[in-house]
């Protein structure tokens, strides 16, 4: 699996979603993306990825394409 | 129940949007919609956390007006059965919900608010001393309502202010809803000393609520026990907060490893953490661990709040004296609400409680007079603070499937059995819809049958070695 198909993957698991509904979605469009499915969410990239995120980052990490950008930070490294 | 007009030029409420009130404005504000109303009559208050939400709370507290507090969020098919079975006179909710009750007139609006007259050709009469209705779950859509009445609240609301020594100079941020006893207790303790509560819609995982509340200097906040693992996980510790003075924690048992933590964080820092214990029957508050013995009395939800008294009462009814004894713990206090209500007629009723509140919590005290909560009487879980009947849960699922299921678990974490693999998504799917909870809570497993005794009753303790 690509690091993209990863990154997907966590989010269709942690809130029981399809591919189709990725693109464009923020924290609070979905019921499921609420604060209590932002720590799955948070704790799954970690777990997947190997990473620490930075308090700031998980607070920053508002939609699925900032996610992206703040993966991609030196502090992690990750390119999607 | 407050004397808005004693603090003035004070800020009553600050919005993250930048809006604020005096307790002036708050004064006039609350009393143009209070004269709208202009009689004793119930109101449906759809309620967030903005400063029209709070407008209509003040009001109807202030005007002896009753309101049912509801989440705005609240199902649609569940608002509308409490609706017909209530029968409110008017609808206090955000304007852009007006257009969900059709037949309903708008005649007034304030801050986002609009208040919509109902035309229900009936009204049920109001006890004299009723003040608000709550309810204990806020999820299942069940019409069951805690009746709480004025001088409940504002002996509660007094006696947090005793033992959490509020001021003035306090500003709470919200972070639990308004139409919940915990989030409301924040506000009428507050009200009361004439400190500034910091309203926003945001939440602990969003850049834009630290951002309030650096700028607003916040100085306290709640939180239920997920809330207190969420601030774990984002490595709270470590953020800079130089207004934090007080954190509270209420709404359920917290774990003993982050009881310690968040202790060792406060003692370090200079700050407060609170362990408390209360429920919507007992208005809010029943007990709370003084801040000094955080750490020493780990897993303690420590002693009864000023003017109130615990006891135990043990199998046999007799009173619980020896320590590390487990007894269901019974309180008694001016904060013991008058009872419950299930209809519409119901809002009539008087005090049935007569000031003593059997928990249906299995607790015990140690040498001290500390208090522990071990058990449960009834099976209910807390799920993010929320209390959610499992009998209940069972009941809806039987009714909407025609299916054998049982519910059982932990808190945070509800297990859901079926026999038939096919109903295991939509059952799941079923629950966290009606109870508007995170799907993370819910867990479905298919077992072969539902463990029964001879009589038919469902074996719960057969069930636990599937998540235990």
């Amino acid at each position: 699996m690509t690091n993209l198909e990863k990154y997907d993957q966590v989010f269709i698991n942690a809130f029981g979603i399809t591919a189709e509904q990725l693109s464009g979605l923020q924290y609070q469009d979905i019921p499921a993306w609420d604060s209590v499915g932002h720590m799955q969410l948070i704790a799954e990239l970690e777990d997947t990825f190997g990473i620490m995120m930075d308090t700031d980052d998980i607070i920053d990490f508002s939609s699925y394409e900032k996610g992206k950008e703040i993966l991609a930070k030196p502090e992690y490294q990750i390119e999607l | 129940m407050w004397n808005l007009a004693e603090y003035g030029d004070s800020p009553a409420v600050i919005e993250s949007s930048g809006t604020v009130l005096t307790y002036a404005e708050l004064k006039a504000e609350t009393e143009a919609l209070a004269e709208k109303i202009g009689r004793r009559c119930l109101v449906f208050s759809l309620c967030r956390n903005t400063i029209g939400s709070l407008i209509g709370y003040v009001a109807c507290l202030n005007g002896r007006i009753p309101p049912i507090m509801l989440s705005s969020t609240l199902d649609e098919a569940l608002l509308e059965n409490l609706l017909s079975v209530y029968a409110p006179a008017y609808i206090w909710c955000p304007e852009e919900q007006a257009a969900q009750f059709p037949g309903t007139e708008p005649v007034y609006a304030a801050y986002g608010y609009a208040l919509l007259k109902t035309d229900f050709p009936k009204e049920y009469p109001l006890y004299d001393e009723l003040g608000l209705l709550l309810t204990t779950s806020g999820s299942t859509g069940s019409p069951k309502f805690v009746r709480q009445s004025y001088a409940n609240i504002l002996d509660n609301a007094q006696s947090i202010v005793q033992y959490l020594k509020l001021s003035a100079d306090e500003r709470p941020i919200t972070t639990l809803p308004m139409n919940y006893t915990y989030g409301l207790s924040i506000i009428n303790s507050h009200l009361l000393v004439g400190a500034a509560i910091l309203m926003t819609e945001k939440g602990l995982m969003q850049k834009e609520f630290w951002s309030f509340f650096r700028e607003a200097g916040a100085t306290s906040f709640g939180g239920v026990p997920y809330t207190y693992e969420m601030l774990d996980r984002l490595r709270f510790y470590r953020m800079q907060l130089p207004s934090l003075r007080t954190m509270t924690q209420a709404g359920g048992k917290i774990l003993p490893e982050l009881h310690e933590k968040f202790a060792a964080y406060a003692e370090e820092t200079g700050r407060q953490f609170v362990v408390m214990y209360g429920q919507c029957e007992a208005t809010a508050r029943m007990g709370f661990l003084p801040p000094e013995m955080a750490a020493a009395k780990k897993g303690s939800m420590g002693i009864a709040i000023p003017g109130g008294k615990f006891r135990l009462i043990g199998a046999d009814g007799s009173t619980v004296t020896a320590p590390h004894t487990t007894g269901e713990l019974v309180y008694e206090g001016k904060n013991v609400t008058l009872g419950y209500a299930e209809c519409g007629d119901d809002l009539s009723r008087g005090d049935e409680r007569g000031g003593i509140l059997e928990t249906g919590d299995m607790a015990q005290f140690d040498e001290d007079g500390y208090y522990y909560i071990v058990g449960r009487k009834k099976r209910f879980l807390k799920i993010y603070g929320n209390r959610v009947n499992l009998d209940e849960t069972e009941r809806m699922i039987r009714s909407e499937f025609q299916i054998e299921a049982a519910c059982a678990g932990k808190d945070d974490h509800m297990e859901l059995f079926v026999t038939d693999a096919a109903f295991a998504e939509p059952v799941r799917e079923f629950v966290v819809r009606k109870t508007r909870l995170n799907p993370a809570a819910f867990r479905v497993t298919v077992i072969d049958a539902i463990p029964k005794n001879d009589a038919g009753k469902t074996l719960y303790r057969e069930l636990q070695k599937y998540y235990e």
